[in-house]
């Protein structure tokens, strides 16, 4: 019916379709598993349930809140509405201070405190996150 | 004064531009195609005036003139003169005016080394060069000219961030950008290839030494961002998938697609649109680059001051510029040359595509993880990011086959390759590479399936290349790009199974137990530097080969008032001893140390990667 090349062509065509549609899938798959939502103080009060999910929990150090102890540092991230135990064993940056803003990475252990696994703080002192500023706007 | 002649080198430059630009058209007019000594005379005056109002913003930090508004906010006159000039393209405004420059420079470089191509190719060229250069120009006088002044003058400075005054962040912006300007050569060139229907072997030859120009610094560029990342902001390694760095990997991803097919363009003469397609994206990738740095899109700890006037100019700007390059590729179709040539399943040429089809699939994962949460924050406000897993769970299985085809792919021939028979020795190889990988993962403990197979095309690769190195058939600038990637990516394989960290809290006394090794914590001493204390520490790690000593600072710096972590590394050949601490409270110290195996080995073998695009940049060809 059809001649030996168009078969050859159509199972090439077939191939590369399947390939595309096989790494489409499997980079929305890993998207979805591998995004970090940015949550507010606030927002995990009201929380339905506590996720095993990696988030971030971004806003200000409060003020006399930074305790540090031979295994981790802890400190309380506050919106000003809200706030939130913070546990950190890793290297804090640079910026890291009272008064200032600041992104956790990590989980939730229960609606009032955090285990963070990475710190992030901004790069000068005049930046903030947006994630902090929009986290600050809200007020 | 100095000022005003900045400023107004500055506005002749867009004026030259536009004169130019006529100048072409009237010579098109009366069909008069030579390259005119009055056209040359205006490339120069516009490179001349590019380079006086360069100069005059450097003489204003120099001399600290904080009337000039660039000066205050980024300067401070007790920095270090070699500072006060780095802090010229440390910032917005400075860096647009040196990216100016380089533009320009690009352009008046063209014109000069193109004696060879056809001459209203070349006129084309100049007239696209001169639009994006007239575009810049607009974009920096009007939303963030470097000139603009305050009155009354300030005192003194507001300073440059601290960690921005270190050697390798001064010299990295301006190789970055010879990198990202320098394509802007190759989308000129292929709207004029495509408009004056050009696309031969002679031009090939011709833009791929343009190609490799961006690609090599480009490399370079990114190198010096890697290291000084590596030890400035104390993370303790190469990559961390920041959008920033993924920004200026993408265009590399795409520099490196677009002259392995140049090569294709060269020696068959197909694969035209492709090589065209790769260009443009190459320089559309490198300015939305610009454009998602420079707004403060970009949710990045490298995100600057942002401002929305300049993101909304340069995504105009970008959409003209794409617009026009489909309008050229629509309105200029290509006449097919009634050369019929026949592609075999297994040869150069289709290996070569495999090549390109991976590089295009390793950026659409970097693009997709870039700017998938810019879009989920437009759609529906929500904040998202992503990390590392994303990109190593994608792009890893798929360096396998990567790394097999690379293996083999240098020694199948052009059109049609027959296989012979499998020599013993290819067999011996995967086998020696199969037991090496085998040892690798039982000493490192690594559990993952993957990693094995990962390894043992990691060691034939580079078995492959050593014996390519070897072979006189093979072309130089290929053996030192070839080892140095498959020494790269044996260096990022052991870094990533060998590396271990730990950080603590510390009080002078303390001492650390970690894989027999113990760290001391012996000192703690103040010192005043003319812009900085730096709190000096002094730790000593004990092991089986002996003591070392490390002096990491923590530097205070009071304008503006930042602390910032400097590093000790001991750096031997195949390890790196890290050693850094900073400030939690008023009573404890915050220590991380860090073995990496093969670090040098990362920089050394990107070094060796940018060695084979330079050898083919000096070669000489005989068509010209």
């Amino acid at each position: 019916m059809y001649g030996k090349k168009v078969k050859l062509r159509a199972l090439f065509l077939f191939a590369a379709l399947l390939t595309l549609i096989l790494t489409i899938f499997l980079v929305i798959k890993s998207l979805e598993e591998n995004v970090v939502y940015f949550i507010s103080p606030s927002e995990i009060k009201s929380l339905p349930e506590i996720e095993k999910k990696k988030i971030r929990v971004g806003g200000m150090v409060k003020k006399g809140s930074i305790v540090a102890d031979k295994a981790s540092t802890n400190f309380i991230i506050t919106d000003f509405k809200n706030e939130i135990f913070v546990s950190f064993n890793g290297l804090v940056p640079n910026l890291f201070a009272e008064e200032k803003g600041v992104v956790a990475e990590g989980y939730l252990k229960d609606r009032d405190f955090f285990i963070a696994k990475k710190i992030l703080a901004k790069h000068d002192e005049n930046y903030m996150p947006p994630e902090v500023k929009e986290a600050l706007k809200n007020d | 004064m100095i000022n005003h002649i900045g400023n107004y080198s500055l506005l002749l430059c867009a004026v030259v531009s536009l004169i130019i630009v006529f100048v072409i058209s009237r010579k098109f007019k009366k069909k008069n195609f030579k390259i005119s000594s009055n056209l040359l005379s205006f490339l120069s005056i516009q490179l001349l005036f590019s380079f006086i109002s360069f100069f005059s913003l450097i003489y204003l930090f120099v001399t600290s003139d904080f009337s000039n508004e660039t000066v205050y906010n980024n300067s401070h006159s007790t920095k270090p003169l070699f500072y006060k000039i780095s802090g010229t393209w440390g910032n917005h405004e400075g860096s647009l005016l040196l990216w100016l420059l380089v533009l320009i420079i690009f352009g008046f470089l063209h014109t000069l080394f193109s004696k060879n191509m056809p001459i209203k190719q070349r006129f084309f060229t100049i007239v696209f060069q001169q639009i994006i250069i007239f575009g810049f120009l607009t974009f920096t006088i009007f939303t963030s000219n470097p000139f603009d002044t305050i009155y009354p003058k300030p005192y003194d400075g507001l300073g440059l961030n601290p960690i921005l005054q270190d050697p390798a962040l001064a010299i990295h912006p301006p190789i970055l950008y010879v990198g990202y300007v320098g394509t802007a050569i190759l989308f000129s060139s292929s709207l004029s290839a495509l408009i004056t229907d050009t696309m031969n072997k002679r031009w090939a030859i011709f833009i791929k030494k343009w190609t490799l120009v961006s690609w090599v610094f480009l490399t370079l560029g990114i190198l010096l961002g890697s290291i000084w990342a590596y030890y400035e902001l104390g993370w303790g390694g190469f990559w961390f998938w920041d959008p920033v760095e993924n920004i200026s990997l993408m265009p590399w991803l795409c520099l490196t697609a677009l002259f392995h097919s140049i090569i294709v363009l060269e020696k068959r003469e197909t694969l035209k649109y492709w090589v065209i397609i790769l260009s443009l994206s190459c320089f559309i990738l490198s300015m939305s680059g610009t454009f998602l740095v420079r707004s403060g899109i970009l949710n990045s700890v490298h995100t600057f001051a942002s401002d929305p006037t300049r993101g909304s100019f340069i995504l105009i700007f970008l959409f003209l510029l794409i617009l026009l390059s489909l309008g050229v590729i629509f309105f200029f179709p290509h006449k097919n040359d009634n050369v019929i040539s026949k592609n075999h399943l297994i040869s150069k040429e289709s290996l070569i595509l495999l090549n390109n089809l991976f590089l295009m699939y390793f950026l659409s994962v970097v693009l997709i993880g870039t700017i998938y949460p810019i879009f989920l924050e437009v759609i529906n406000n929500q904040k998202i990011s992503i990390g590392p897993p994303f990109y190593n769970k994608l792009i890893v299985p798929f360096l396998i086959p990567f790394l097999f085809f690379m293996a083999f792919a240098t020694k199948i021939k052009w059109i049609n390759h027959s296989f012979k028979k499998i020599g013993i020795i290819n067999i011996l190889l995967f086998l020696l590479s199969i037991i090496i990988a085998i040892m690798v993962i039982k000493i490192s403990n690594t559990k993952y399936l993957f990693s094995t197979v990962l390894f043992i095309f990691a060691f034939l690769l580079f078995f492959y290349t050593c014996k390519d190195f070897l072979d006189e058939k093979v072309k130089l600038s290929q053996k030192f790009s070839h080892i140095g990637f498959s020494i790269l990516i044996l260096s990022i394989l052991l870094n990533g199974v060998f590396s271990k960290e730990i950080t603590k809290n510390m009080l002078v006394g303390d001492e650390l137990k970690f894989l027999n090794k113990i760290i001391t914590f012996e000192s703690i001493s103040i010192e005043e530097k003319k812009n900085f204390k730096a709190l000096q520490a002094k730790f000593i790690l004990k092991d089986l080969n002996g003591e070392k000593i490390f002096n990491p600072e923590v530097r205070i710096y009071n304008q503006p008032k930042i602390f910032t972590s400097e590093a000790d590394i001991k750096t031997g050949l195949f390890e790196d001893n890290f050693l850094v601490f900073n400030l939690v409270d008023d009573k404890y110290f915050n220590v991380r140390y860090q073995y990496k195996p093969f670090m040098l080995l990362i920089w050394l073998s990107t070094i060796l990667i940018s060695i084979g695009g330079i050898i083919t940049i000096k070669e000489k060809n005989e068509i010209y």
